[in-house]
């Protein structure tokens, strides 16, 4: 495990009561519904969640770029900019040029899919010299040689060759690679990172979180990982979040998490990992039932249609708000009595 | 054998009312088209378009060959429900106002200008010309017109030898739009067949019949079909010229459904139930008819759809020309050949309104049910 | 690259052989031959003599088995340029056409450029604001301009042109420019006159390709690769145009192919209608009495320009998207 680094007071970015919700003709589809969130500067937090949870509509409602019918119907996206001054990106005009220029410069992101996150037809040294010359005020040979720099960083072996290729004549690693040099051409004080390693076998993924963690360090920027594997969380993570159906149910830092997980869903999702040398069981446990339709949420507590701790007539009435236990908070009625006591 | 015996047929048809409908692919299909309400309404019209040309001298009003040297383009009459006695009370009697010519001092010649005295009561179901319906029945009632039989109607005006354009366009349907049928169903059978060949069996069959499509494509079609319409000799009996015409025509239509049917045949043969029903010992010929074919029969019919207005048009345009079909044969294309040039358009634009209206509407028409059943015959639209 | 333009040439080669012996097949199949025609109408006034009669017959090998024809008129063509005699006119071939053909392509890819202009904004705006009343009128107008013929429209616009402008209709100059040297009025002139066939021609094309690339459009414009464009700060208008566009055109330029056949075509068709001078009138002509040689030229030689056309879409596509140059 990594050192800890101090925890900064003055958050990057702060979510307050963030709900996006999508409009859709069957009904309102509730992706993310009341997040509470802080990313700090050169920390990385893990956001962690089944898919379809919302963590990829929360990580898309920062940047503003959720696509129709979705839109933040509530809440506040508070970013502190480097001058110190702070705006609330939930209220941020779209397509205003103070978003545009924090988009790319500010706050950068990378894609689940290096496949088709890169345009097909336009060399990829041009995709990234196109960033720097958005943000910077540099000539085209500049950029290009920027550009190059930022390509030999991120590890693509021969950068000024790779300069001149097409996405399509990269595997998929070095196209990861790429679109990290991309993101951080133009050194973003906040790195958002969709699921970057899904679609990479496991050594290549192993390579890009290092790289990622590696740059988040000589940057001092923060990291904001979306992941549903585990072993990536405690790979890099700092801080976690863990999502589910639209919420944060439980947020604190990795060693807390790990180790005294609260909330029966986190819980449940450490117990589905296999341990190596652990004791010998038949079956891994897996969380009962399913998901329930994102039409369709349960009242209260929605984790209660698979909680082993369900209790009726309380989880069933009323929501469970965050309270703080040890050095991390969940939202669970079982916290609530105990502090009642 | 011993459940039938044991289980009575009450009891199966209980079971048959707990299990939820289940809608085959062809009524999942129709109920997604009902709902394309463009389309729906222009199957309608089609179908009516297409009865038109069956009974089509049951609705004429008059013979379409009958010139009348009275009426060199007489303009359209118009046609009326009330008419004004001498006390100037108004009176029903459905009518159509007839036409005295007049000399014009501005032209200088004599024009069509409308008498308010000629009243020709129009009625149903009235006598006319002997024709035989369908070819078999031999009557002479026809749905509406002029209830003497001696007086004569145009309701979208006469052309130069005083035939009814009417009358002519209502016949006119049978040919224009038996040849896009026609013409379909040979590229239908040229397509599919060449097309299934090359998608089934691949390799160098393929290779030749894509190389000939791609030959056929990259030609431009008019000069061609120019030529070989031309070779027809002028002599040949309208029905040889008629069939000549429609395979010229239908030459064209056949690649693209060639293409379509290959590229499905490519992505099935890849498929596991094509594989299976291979492997359980049935015939090349039993796959494709039983397995392959089913699965894409809804596409073809879409495209088959489309391709009836283009074989329209290319006929229109080649008797338009006046190197497809000839004189005595009437079609909207020999119809349109009429108002060839601007002279006779500006004397009597009813020559090119009427035919062309209908034309547009019959295309237009079918071009939306054509896309409403693609639309429909494609799961994945919503 | 230039591996890529050797092999489309080769490749080219059977269609070319093919399109001749086609063309030679099709201008052949008329029982008779122009020499019959011509020596029953001389036949009264004391006609051709049979020497002269005999010379023609043996020069193009009248009567003779096709191929020997066909050989015959081909390498002449490919030797000397000889297209052979036009018979109605009584001139070669090759000093009739050329002017004619000339116009028919120049009409043709002005045409191309005219739907471009119109087809690709409009088709743009049609998938960007799917749905929207602009979207709808985009859409009615696709659907009436495939249905609309192309002489009909010319007849009706035409018409329209006639009795409400009062325009002089037909032909590419006013008359009193047919012999006039090329100045700037004789331009202007031309200009006025041009239009009508560019946009007659051009709309059955425009609709279609309006359809063409608001479906492509519509296919990429909710990539992930649209979306990376958008997070690294660019405006709107500047990541379509260098994004989802680039990538919707290549699909929209590879229509060449078939766009330049139909609209050689569409203009043979309007040129009888409108009068034009070029090639519609003079092959319509040219077959009605039989004039082999000029009919076969003329078709031979607008199938193979379409074919050429077609050649450099696809080099143009090549060099466009670096995909296809790969492969």
């Amino acid at each position: 495990m990594m050192p800890l680094t101090p925890m900064p007071t003055e958050p990057l970015v702060e979510m307050r009561g963030l709900k996006t919700h999508f409009h859709t003709d069957d009904g309102v589809v509730k992706a993310v519904e009341g997040v509470d969130l802080d990313i700090y500067p050169n920390r990385t937090l893990c956001v962690l969640g089944e898919s379809g949870c919302g963590k990829s509509i929360m990580a898309r409602s920062i940047m503003r770029i959720v696509d129709a019918p979705g839109r933040i119907v509530e809440g506040s996206i508070q970013y502190r900019s480097a001058e110190g001054s702070i705006v609330d990106l939930a209220k941020v005009r779209h397509g205003s040029r103070q978003l545009r220029q924090i988009r790319g410069q500010d706050i950068a992101m990378i894609f689940q899919e290096p496949m088709s996150s890169l345009g097909p037809i336009q060399k990829i040294g041009q995709q990234i010299a196109e960033t720097i010359s958005l943000h910077r005020d540099v000539s085209r040979k500049e950029a290009k040689e920027i550009a190059i720099e930022m390509l030999d960083k991120v590890g693509i072996p021969r950068p000024r060759e790779r300069f001149e290729s097409y996405p399509f004549e990269l595997s998929g690693g070095m196209r990861q690679r790429a679109m990290i040099a991309m993101a951080l051409s133009c050194q973003p004080r906040l790195l958002i990172a969709d699921e970057p390693t899904t679609a990479l076998d496991v050594t290549t993924q192993a390579q890009i979180l290092d790289l990622i963690a590696e740059l988040k360090e000589e940057f001092e920027m923060g990291v904001m990982l979306i992941t549903h594997d585990l072993g990536v969380v405690a790979q890099v993570a700092e801080d976690v979040a863990v999502m589910y159906m639209g919420k944060v149910v439980e947020k604190g830092d990795v060693y807390s998490i790990f180790e005294r997980p609260q909330h029966p869903y986190t819980r449940a999702l450490l117990e589905s990992v296999p341990k190596i040398g652990g004791e010998k069981r038949d079956r891994l446990p897996a969380i009962r039932g399913m998901v329930p339709h994102p039409l369709a949420r349960p009242t209260g507590c929605t984790f209660r249609t698979r909680c082993d701790h369900f209790m009726p007539g309380i989880c069933d009435v009323n929501e469970p708000a965050m309270v703080d236990i040890g050095d991390s908070q969940a939202a669970c009625f079982l916290h609530l009595e105990k502090t009642h006591d | 054998m011993t459940l039938t015996d044991t289980s009575p047929v009450s009891d199966n048809s209980k079971d048959t009312n707990l299990v939820p409908e289940l809608l085959g692919p062809w009524s999942l299909i129709w109920r997604k088209f009902k709902r394309h309400r463009l389309a729906y309404f222009s199957l309608w019209f089609v179908g009516f378009i297409y009865l038109m040309a069956l009974f089509g001298e049951f609705l004429t009003t008059q013979d379409i060959n009958e010139t009348n040297r009275r009426a060199p383009f007489a303009p359209p009459m118009s046609v009326q429900l009330f008419t004004n006695d001498e006390s100037g009370t108004s009176q029903f009697l459905l009518h159509a106002r007839g036409l005295k010519l007049e000399l014009n001092e501005e032209e200088r010649r004599r024009t069509f200008v409308e008498d308010p005295d000629k009243i020709i009561p129009l009625g149903f179901f009235v006598e006319g010309y002997d024709y035989k319906l369908l070819g078999l029945i031999p009557l002479n009632t026809h749905l509406f017109g002029a209830k003497n039989p001696r007086d004569r109607v145009y309701f979208f005006g006469a052309d130069r030898l005083g035939r009814d354009i009417y009358s002519r366009i209502v016949m006119g349907t049978r040919v224009s739009m038996s040849i896009g049928l026609v013409g379909v169903a040979l590229s239908m059978v040229i397509g599919i067949s060449l097309g299934g060949i090359s998608g089934y069996y691949g390799g160098w069959i393929d290779n030749i019949i894509q190389r000939l499509i791609e030959f056929i494509r990259s030609i431009p079609t008019i000069p061609l079909w120019m030529g070989l319409a031309a070779a027809i000799p002028l002599g040949w009996p309208p029905l040889r010229t008629y069939f000549v015409v429609t395979v010229i025509v239908s030459m064209i239509g056949w690649t693209s459904l060639a293409r379509e049917v290959r590229g499905k045949f490519l992505s099935l043969r890849k498929e596991d139930f094509v594989t299976a029903a291979r492997l359980d010992g049935l015939t090349d010929w039993e796959v494709i008819r039983r397995h392959m074919v089913p699965s894409f029969s809804s596409h073809i019919i879409a495209s088959l759809t489309l391709a009836v207005p283009l074989m329209i048009l290319a006929e229109t345009s080649l008797s338009f020309l006046g190197i497809g079909l000839q004189p005595p044969t009437v079609s909207w294309g020999t119809l349109l050949k009429e108002a060839q040039n601007i002279r006779t358009i500006i004397q009597a634009p009813w020559l090119l309104i009427a035919p062309g209206t209908m034309i547009v509407m019959a295309v237009l028409a079918l071009n939306f049910l054509g896309d409403g059943l693609r639309d429909a015959a494609d799961p994945n639209a919503h | 690259m230039f591996a890529f333009l050797l092999r489309r040439i080769f490749y080219m080669i059977p269609t070319v052989i093919l399109v001749s012996i086609v063309t030679f097949l099709i201008i052949q199949l008329p029982p008779g031959d122009y020499l019959d025609t011509l020596a029953a109408e001389l036949s009264d006034q004391g006609g051709l003599d049979s020497g002269t009669m005999e010379a023609l017959r043996e020069q193009y090998g009248l009567g003779q088995p096709f191929f020997v024809q066909y050989w015959k008129w081909i390498t002449g063509i490919v030797m000397q340029g000889d297209f052979g005699l036009s018979f109605e006119k009584n001139l070669p071939v090759g000093d009739l056409i050329w002017d004619r053909l000339g116009w028919t392509f120049a009409i043709s890819l002005m045409t191309l450029l005219f739907i471009w202009a119109i087809a690709l904004p409009i088709g743009i705006y049609s998938a960007v604001r799917k749905y929207s009343f602009g979207d709808y009128a985009a859409t009615f107008f696709g659907f009436i301009g495939l249905a609309v013929p192309n002489f009909l429209l010319a007849l009706v616009m035409m018409y329209v042109a006639f009795k409400y402008f009062g325009q002089s209709v037909g032909g590419l100059v006013s008359p009193e420019y047919l012999d006039a040297p090329w100045t700037w009025e004789k331009y202007v002139d031309l200009f006025k006159h041009i239009w009508m066939p560019i946009v007659v021609v051009g709309t059955s094309g425009a609709a279609a390709l309006i359809r063409i690339m608001r479906a492509n459009l519509l296919d990429e414009l909710y990539r992930p690769y649209v979306v990376t464009a958008r997070a690294k700060g660019m405006s709107e208008f500047q990541l379509l145009m260098r994004y989802p566009v680039r990538v919707a055109l290549n699909p929209f330029l590879s229509t060449i192919g078939w766009i330049l056949p139909t609209l050689v075509s569409g203009e043979i068709i309007v040129a009888v209608v409108m009068n034009l001078p070029t090639t519609g009138p003079m092959l319509l002509r040219a077959l009605l009495v039989q004039d082999m040689y000029l009919a076969g030229s003329l078709i031979l030689i607008v199938s193979l320009l379409t074919v050429l056309g077609t050649l450099i879409s696809d080099l143009l596509l090549a060099w466009i998207d670096p995909r296809i140059r790969y492969q």
